[in-house]
Parts: structure tokens; sequence; C-alpha cells
């Protein structure tokens, strides 16, 4: 089976500081990958690289084609969707409006029904459809943030630290909505500090450390291995 | 304590030498004029300086600061003089300091101070804003200057209708005629001459020089370089900001009396107007947002070039000495490796001194009769359009301008001995990440 | 009383103007930040290539003289598609390459811009004295109000009724017996009565009369104007492309994650900007039809009377503009109107004194403008 995302040896440089030292790692279809490690380890500038928000040397592949400077918006018509860190939703538009935004690139008959499962995994966004978004909780605005992800009808979806700065309960909620839409079919990139929830619900993990790959693999195995434990989880 | 009034003594020689010079007529009558207009050009551009480039806030209004200081510099000399001698001097008196040039003086400073107190009263409602809405006020404040200066009446010819217009002969300022006599033909006088150019020019250079080395210089350039950082460290944004506008406004009114007062200039309201705005801005823009040094040559440069373009067969025997410069200049920047700033100055020198050669060159060829066009035509006339190719071009290559925030005199360091490692440079800390970074990967 | 209903009319013709230059600055603010100091060129090169484009199709002169009706529209068209290639270049060459710079760069640029069109245009292509705008449109009035040379206390009283006509909808609208009321009413009662207003003061009550002129050319401005901004309205607000230059003027990273591409809404956005300014430019050279050189100071205030309507009414809002260009539109020639009363003849020379102490104003007590969000500059 082919890779449906292959990092080869990708590096980042913010003017003369590099943030990631050629790193490479794997992500299969259907299964929830995950990017751990602390503040400043390369996390989010990798999702950045793969998304071409930022430029960066090296090879990504999505679905066996390369992908290294292809524009943002033209990943999204490919099927490739990062939702980005802090959430990123149109404050001033309401949050209909921003589902609408999701499905930007698509014209398919779809879109309706697309909404209503959407709004069926999110219920709490039903209720507020004609609030700006901007007067959300912070997990409503993550839950739209996703929800709006959704909506372009993604072949994988890249999920920046979606339990950033969520109370507990809320974290074990959006975790669970992840596994779902996993389920339902979706491949999943999670970039993560939660290693303990992260690890839970990923099917692999890769430890990032300063911008290069310090350990991969399944995520149960790294679970268990007693440096992930001492390091991240807090327990060993 | 006298050390720091050794700058003031070293400025006021430098005029006394200047104005000697003048006296002795070393420096005929064409020369003086166009070293004037360049003092009075280099001063006016060393004053925007100090709101664009230091503080970093856009004014495209200098003219109308200009246009106040000379108006009220030219309302000052020219009704106090009737007031006082009863009458308007057709040239100045004769003798190195008539009486007649301490009012002009003292037209001068006034002047300044009513321009900084419209500087104080447009500053401050803009300046608590983005920096676009100060450009765009400060667009509309020249041509409102303009506008009400065109609505002023006639003026007055002789000391008793002064006396019974008292301060209502403020009203009395030309129109659009711009500031003559109507029954006369008198305008102001060419009170001007090479050591009050001198003079305010040295002043306003050392003015600007102190604030960069000072407190609220440091204050300044840290608003432009980022102003929540500037606020996080306890400066009041709005404050500083105005009073680098109003200290801008204040230099600018100077640079307006001595121009009012200037042979060979007429004052009308148009010269509020934004062309004259953007003569001002350009030489900030090219010399260097910052380089008070870039400034002066580029101002000196830009002045100089309608006067290349009308003869440049004059100026084009100039170029083994300048191009010398430039040849010294390129060769010193390509053997310096390590020391960027000073490799960029020595660039920085080498373009100027190349410019006049060039335009000199380029005016020749276009002046000649088929070699451009048939006819051959004036490059000077089309003027504005280089400035505004110059200033596109200029921000897409190298938006900093030419010198960017270094001074010429930096090239002194050039014979010291290659200093100790700096401690806050860059390669301390790349080696302090590099620790981080073993810290860090060790740790698994 | 004549001198202030003409004074409405020209209002009315202007602010319309007015607002569609507006709509130019606040537009290409909205997405990339920055007051677009070139906009007021676009507009100086809108009059002049509808005069170049209008000479094509020049008819005789003399009073009442003009093209058919369609050539306007056909003029109109060509300075609109002209000015947005335009648009399209200057945003391509100059500020594309400056997206991350710093915002002062990007206004010395747009400023050279500025400069470049004004002296270019000058001393290269139209030439440095201003030209007569051919006749596209008769200067026969349509409709001519002739009201008696009555004493100004009456006048007042009949200009009270019409603003207690226009105001009564508003203050009656919250009350519960409101409700009762058909909707249509609101708009014919206070019509009525101002129809009525001016009906009866176009019967020949004797004395001198001043006539109160609509031009044909003034209702062309504000029928064009309307007809341009509901079209905005509708792109804006109505079709995919226009939700896309929402959300690339609130965030441009987070629009490109949703698959905009940012790069062509931007381009866009400067087209149709250049487009509206090329219309207003239009619709001045037929209101003024001796159109300055380009680098006559007379453009630079009107492109600062526009920028004003755009702070005025929020700069970034579309409708705030519409708003804006009305309201100094107002502001402008009321002024003039006051400042004649008060007895001095020079007051239209002053005109753009009162816009400008309109944004001297804003900027103290509402930076952001009537319809504008307070913002705070960010990290």
């Amino acid at each position: 089976m082919t890779p449906l995302l292959e990092v080869n040896s990708l590096s980042v440089a913010y003017g003369a500081i590099k943030a990631l030292h050629g790193i490479s790692f794997k992500v299969m279809p259907g299964e929830v990958c995950t990017l751990i490690g602390c503040n400043g380890a390369g996390k989010s500038t990798t999702l950045r690289a793969i998304s071409g928000m930022i430029k960066s040397s090296g090879e990504v592949k999505f679905a066996g084609e390369s992908i290294s400077g292809v524009s943002p918006h033209t990943l999204v018509r490919r099927g490739l969707c990062h939702c980005p860190e802090g959430r990123g939703v149109f404050a001033n538009m309401s949050v209909s409006e921003n589902l609408d935004l999701g499905a930007f690139t698509r014209h398919d008959a779809d879109i309706p029904k697309d909404r209503e499962r959407v709004l069926t995994l999110f219920p709490r966004l039903r209720e507020r459809l004609k609030q700006s978004a901007g007067t959300l909780s912070g997990g409503e605005q993550q839950m739209l943030a996703i929800a709006r992800a959704l909506l372009a009808r993604p072949k994988l979806l890249l999920l920046d630290e979606p339990s950033l700065g969520l109370a507990p309960q809320l974290v074990q909620t959006i975790f669970q909505i992840i596994r779902e839409i996993n389920q339902q079919g979706t491949t999943i990139l999670l970039v993560e500090q939660n290693a303990h929830m992260a690890l839970q619900v990923a099917h692999h993990a890769v430890v990032l450390e300063v911008g290069a790959v310090a350990m991969s693999g399944p995520a149960k195995e790294l679970a268990a291995s007693d440096a992930v434990r001492k390091a991240y989880l807090g327990h060993g | 304590m006298f050390a720091g009034l050794l700058p003031v003594v070293v400025v006021i020689a430098l005029a006394l030498g200047a104005y000697g010079l003048q006296r002795a007529e070393v420096i005929g009558p064409y020369w003086l004029n166009v070293l004037c207009n360049m003092g009075i050009n280099i001063l006016l551009a060393v004053s925007l300086n100090l709101v664009n480039g230091f503080t970093g806030q856009f004014s495209i209004g200098h003219a109308g600061f200009m246009a106040i200081g000379a108006y009220v510099a030219g309302w000052i000399t020219y009704y106090g003089g009737l007031l006082i001698w009863n009458e308007v001097p057709v040239t100045p008196p004769e003798g190195w300091f008539p009486p007649q040039v301490w009012l002009f003086a003292a037209g001068c400073v006034g002047g300044g101070l009513v321009a900084g107190l419209f500087g104080w009263l447009v500053g401050l409602p803009s300046l608590r804003l983005r920096g676009d809405y100060l450009a765009i006020v400060t667009l509309g404040f020249g041509e409102i200057v303009r506008v009400l200066l065109q609505q002023t009446g006639p003026v007055l010819a002789d000391a008793a209708a002064v006396k019974d217009a008292g301060l209502s002969s403020a009203m009395a300022l030309g129109g659009s005629l711009g500031f003559v006599s109507v029954d006369t033909g008198l305008g102001l006088t060419a009170f001007n001459n090479l050591f009050w150019t001198v003079f305010f020019l040295g002043a306003t250079i050392l003015i600007c020089y102190r604030l960069k080395q000072s407190s609220t210089g440091r204050a300044f350039l840290s608003v432009r370089e980022d102003e929540i950082a500037a606020q996080a460290m306890g400066i009041n944004l709005t404050r500083i900001k105005v009073r680098a506008f109003v200290i801008g406004a204040v230099l600018a009114g100077i640079g307006g009396g001595l121009f009012a007062h200037q042979s060979g200039n007429n004052l009308t309201p148009t010269d509020a107007n934004f062309v004259r705005s953007f003569d001002i801005l350009i030489p900030v823009v090219l010399g260097g947002l910052g380089s008070i040094s870039g400034v002066v040559l580029a101002a000196a440069l830009l002045t100089m070039l309608p006067e290349i373009l009308r003869n440049p067969g004059e100026y084009l025997p100039l170029w083994p000495w300048l191009g010398a410069v430039a040849a010294i200049g390129i060769g010193v920047g390509l053997a310096i490796r390590h020391r960027r700033a000073l490799r960029e100055v020595c660039f920085a020198v080498a373009i100027l001194a190349l410019a006049p050669v060039l335009l000199a060159l380029a005016g020749w060829a276009c002046k000649k009769p088929g070699w451009i066009t048939e006819k051959g035509f004036e490059l000077g006339e089309y003027r504005m359009i280089l400035f505004a190719l110059l200033l596109v071009l200029m921000m897409i290559l190298r938006p900093q301008g030419l010198f960017g925030v270094h001074e010429v005199w930096e090239m002194g360091k050039l014979f010291k001995k290659k200093p100790p490692k700096d401690p806050m440079g860059p390669a301390p800390v790349a080696s302090a990440l590099n620790s981080v970074a073993s810290r860090g990967g060790g740790r698994l | 009383m004549t001198d202030l209903l003409q004074t409405l009319v020209t209002t009315i013709a202007l602010g319309s103007l007015y607002a569609l230059i507006a709509l130019g600055y606040t537009m290409v603010y909205g997405v990339l930040k920055f007051i677009n100091f070139a906009h007021s060129d676009i507009v100086v090169l809108g009059a002049w290539t509808s005069l170049v484009f209008a000479g094509w199709f020049a008819v005789g002169e003399g009073a009442g003289a003009a093209a058919p009706w369609w050539t306007g529209g056909i003029v109109l068209a060509m300075a609109m598609l002209t000015c947005g290639v335009l648009g399209f270049t200057i945003e391509r060459l100059a500020y594309k390459p400056l997206r991350k710079a710093p915002r002062l760069n990007v206004l010395i640029t747009a400023i050279g811009i500025s400069l470049l069109l004004q002296n270019s245009g000058q001393s290269l292509i139209f030439g440095p004295r201003p030209k007569p705008m051919p006749p596209l449109i008769t200067d026969r009035p349509l409709a001519t109000i002739a009201l008696p040379d009555w004493d100004v206390n009456l006048a007042w009283y009949w200009l009270l009724l019409i603003v207690a006509a226009i105001a009564a909808p508003f203050m009656v609208a919250k009350a519960k017996w409101a409700a009762r009321i058909p909707k249509w009413a609101y708009v014919a009662g206070p019509a009525a009565v101002i129809a009525g207003v001016l009906l009866l003061n176009t019967t020949d009550g004797g004395g001198q009369r001043q006539d109160v002129k609509i031009l044909w050319v003034d209702i062309a401005i504000v029928l064009t104007a309307i007809l341009l901004m509901v079209a905005l309205q509708f792109l804006v607000y109505g079709t995919k492309l226009g939700q896309a230059m929402r959300a690339v003027s609130f965030n441009i990273p987070n629009a490109a994650l949703m698959g905009i591409n940012v790069n062509f809404v931007i381009s866009f956005t400067f087209v149709l900007g250049s487009m509206l300014g090329a219309a207003g430019g239009f619709l001045y050279a037929i209101k003024y039809p001796l159109v300055s050189q380009t680098a006559d100071a007379g453009w630079v205030l009107l492109g600062l009377t526009a920028f004003v309507a755009a702070v005025v009414g929020g700069i970034g809002s579309i409708r705030g503009a519409m708003l804006g260009g009305f309201l100094i539109s107002a502001v402008q020639q009321f002024g003039i109107w006051g400042v004649k009363q008060m007895g001095y003849d020079n007051a239209p020379a002053l005109k753009d004194l009162y816009v400008f102490a309109v944004l001297i104003f804003v900027l103290l007590v509402k930076p952001e403008g009537l319809l504008g969000r307070p913002t705070r500059e960010k990290v």
C-alpha cells in the first residue's frame, strides 16, 4: 500500500535559524498519525511546511505525487486540509458562513448532506449557526474549525493542537470526535502537546525533538516506552 | 561642561568661514545660489528624516510646515521691516551683519515655532492612529495650507497701512500671486546668505545627530522598529511620535524661513503643495530612512540633478574623480568580507559618486539630436517620472535606502583594528542555540 | 430655498460619485490593509481615458448636442476596462513583491506609483493642459423646479417639513401602533409630502423666479453609481467570490487554508476597485467637462475627499464607504452654502477645508468610522 503522505528529509529555516533538520515520516491511509514533542520541537512548522504555508526544502509526497512548492489553496482542492493552530475561525463572520467557506472549493450537490453530517457531529454548532464566530467559546471555536475543515472533504486532515487551551472535559470530547472522524474514513495527522491523549487516539506516532525525529513507531509501543513515558507522559 | 559647546562653536566657525568665502567673492553668484538652495534642501530633508526615518511615521505634507514657516518669517521680516525701518529693502543692506538680518534670523525661528505649533495640532489626532492615517492627514494638511494661503488678501505696501491693520496684516499675504506687493512690486528681501544657511543647517544636523544618540532618539528608533514592543518598554507612543513630529515641523519651518528669503525664490502658496513635499521626501527615501549622512548626500545630489541635466557637458569631465571614488568604494566594499554594514556604506558611497556621472551622460545623450529622439530632448523635464520610478524600484530592491541606518563616518571603523567579538553578536547566540539543541537531544 | 434645494441636488449627485471612488480605497484597504495612494490617479486616468474614448464618438458641439445615449455606456465600459487592466498591472508589478514588506515600504511604493501615473500621464500621454470632455449627455435639465423668491424665513419652514417627513418613519418605526401601518407607506408618505412641497412651490407665485435645475447629468451620475453599487453589493455578499474576498480581508493565511486563491482574490479586488474608480472618473468628467491635467492638485483633493468619505464610513466597510460618500458630499456642499450665507463670496474655494475638518474630527472622536469595526494593531 502506498502511504497517503510521505515526508522525506524535510528542512525549514526561519532566517538563520533552522527549525527542522531533515525529518522523514509516513502516514498510511486510514490511520491517525500523531506528531508529539515539546515547545519548539517543530511540530507546527512541519504541518505548515506540508501545507505549503512556509518555504521548505526536501520532499513531500501526497498520494504518490510530489507537492513541494504547491500553494496551500491548491492542496485543499487535492484533498489535504490544514486546520491551523489557534483555530483560525473568521471571527467577524457567522458560524454558518464559516462552514460555507470550508466547502469553498467544492461545487458538488453533496454539500448540504455533508453539512448535516458535520452538524450532527457537533450539535453545539447547530444552536449557534447565526452567531458570529468570534463570540463562541474556545471549545466551540475549535469545533467550528474542525467542522469547517471536514466540509472540504479532505483525504488527509492536518490538525494542529486541537486541545490547546481547552478544559479537560472538552479535550475528551474533541478527541472522541477525532476518533469518530477517523472511523468515518478520514486520515488524520495530529499535532499535539498532550501526548497522553494523542497516543491513545493514534495508530502511529512520531516524536520530534528540536527539529529532528527522535523516535517513531506504533503509538502503543511508544506509549509503553520508558523514554516517552519519562519525557512526555510525566510518570514512569 | 564646555566640551558640549564645541560642536556649536564648530558650526558657527564653519558658517563664518563659508560666509567669508562668499564675501571675498571666491564663490560666484551662480554657485552661491546653488549652494544656498542645496543647504535649504538638505535641511528640509534632514528634518523630515527625523519623522520618516527615525520614528517611522510617514509624513507627506512637510511642505505645508515649510510654507507656514516661510510665510510667518516673511510676515515678520516684511511687515516688521516696514514698521521699524519704514521700508522693504530690495537687497539686504551693506555690511556683514546689518540689523535687518537679525530680524530675518528671528523670523526664521518664529516661523519654526509657529510651524511646530501646527505640527502639534495636526500630529496629535493622527499620530494616535496607524501610520497610514498620518500620511493622508499630512497630505491633506499641505493642500489645505495652500488653499488657505490662496485666500489671503493683497500685500500691504506702507507702514501706515500696516499700523492700521495691526495683527490682521497676517491676512495680507498676497493670495495666489505670492508674497509680492501689487503696488510696489516688492517682495521679500533676499536676506539669506551662506552664513545663515550653513548655521541653520549645521544646527539641524547637530540636533538630529544628538537626538539619535540620546534616549529620546532611541525611543524614536524603537517606535519605528516595533510599536508594541516599544510600548511594552514603557514608551508613551503618542507622546514620542508627536515629539518627533513637532521637532521635524519646527526645523522645516526654519528651512521655510530660509527658503522665503533666498534670492531667486518667489514665495507662493504652491510651495505648500504635495509636489514640494515629495521633493523633500525623495532624498530621505533614497539616502536611507534613518541615516543622517545618507540623507544629506542624497539631498545634495538631488539639488544638483537639475543643474547637471541642464548642462550635462560641463559635468562630464568630472568622471575621472567621481569614477575613482566609486572604484575605491566598490573595491573596499568587495574587500571587506565580514562587516556587512561597512560594506554597504562603501557601496552606497560608490553609487552616489557614480550617479552624477551617469546622469550627466544620460542627459547629454538625450539632448543630442538624433541619438535617442530625432530632435533631442531635455531629460530634466521628465525629472518627476525618474523620481517616481526610482522610488518604486528602491522599495522593491533596497527598501531601507542606500545607507540604511548607517552613517558615512562609520567608514572610520575601517582603520580600526578588528573589534573583539561582540558579546551580543550572532555567533554566541548560535552557539547557545546549539547547546540548547544538544541538551534537548540528550534527554531521550 | 432654491439655493438649498440646488445644494441638495448637487449633494446627491456628488455624493454618489464620492461613494464610488471611496469604494476603491476601502476595498483595497480591506484586503491589503494599506491606503492605495495611487487610487486617485486611477480615477484621473478614468476621466482622461473616457475623454479620449468619447472623442472617438464625438458629435457636433453647442448647447444640447450630445452623442446617442448609449455612447456614454460604451465609453464608461471602455474606461473601466482600461483602468481595470492598469490596476491589475500595478498590483502585480509593484504591490505583489511587497506583500510581506513593512507597511511603510508599501506606502512609499504607492506614492511612487501615484507620482509615476500623474507625471507620465501629463508629460507623455495626455498633455500638460486641461481638455474639454466631448459632450456625451445633453446639458439640458431634466426638470426645472421654479420657485417664487420667497423670504428666507418661510423657506426654512418648507425645509423643516421635508426633514420631518423624512425623519418621521424612523421615529415612528419603534412604536407599537406602527406595526399596523403598511410598509410601503413609510416610503410613499414622505415622498408624497416632498412632492407636495415641490408642487406647491412650482406654481407661479409671481416675483422673481429662481430655478432649481435637475440636470440629466446628475440623474445619470446617480443612476450609474447606484447601479454599480448594487452590483458590488451583490458580488460581495451574494457570490462565492465575494465570500472569498471577505475571508481574505479577515485573515490571509487562513483564507488560503480554505482553498481560496489569495493572490487571485487580491488582484480581483484591485481590479474591481480600479474599475469603480474609473467609473468615478468618468462621471466626474461628464459633470465637470473641463478635465484638468493629470498632475493637477484638484485631483489630489478629490482623492482626499473620497478617502475621507471612506474613513468617515469606516475604512474597510463597503456600506460605510457608500454612506460616507453622501455624508461628505453633504458636509462639503452645505458647508459652501452656509459660508455663502455668511457673506463670504469665495466659499467654494474652501470646500476642501470642510472635508479636512471632518477628517480631523472623525480621527479624534471615532477613528474607526461610523460602520467600521474598532481594531487594534495586531502583534
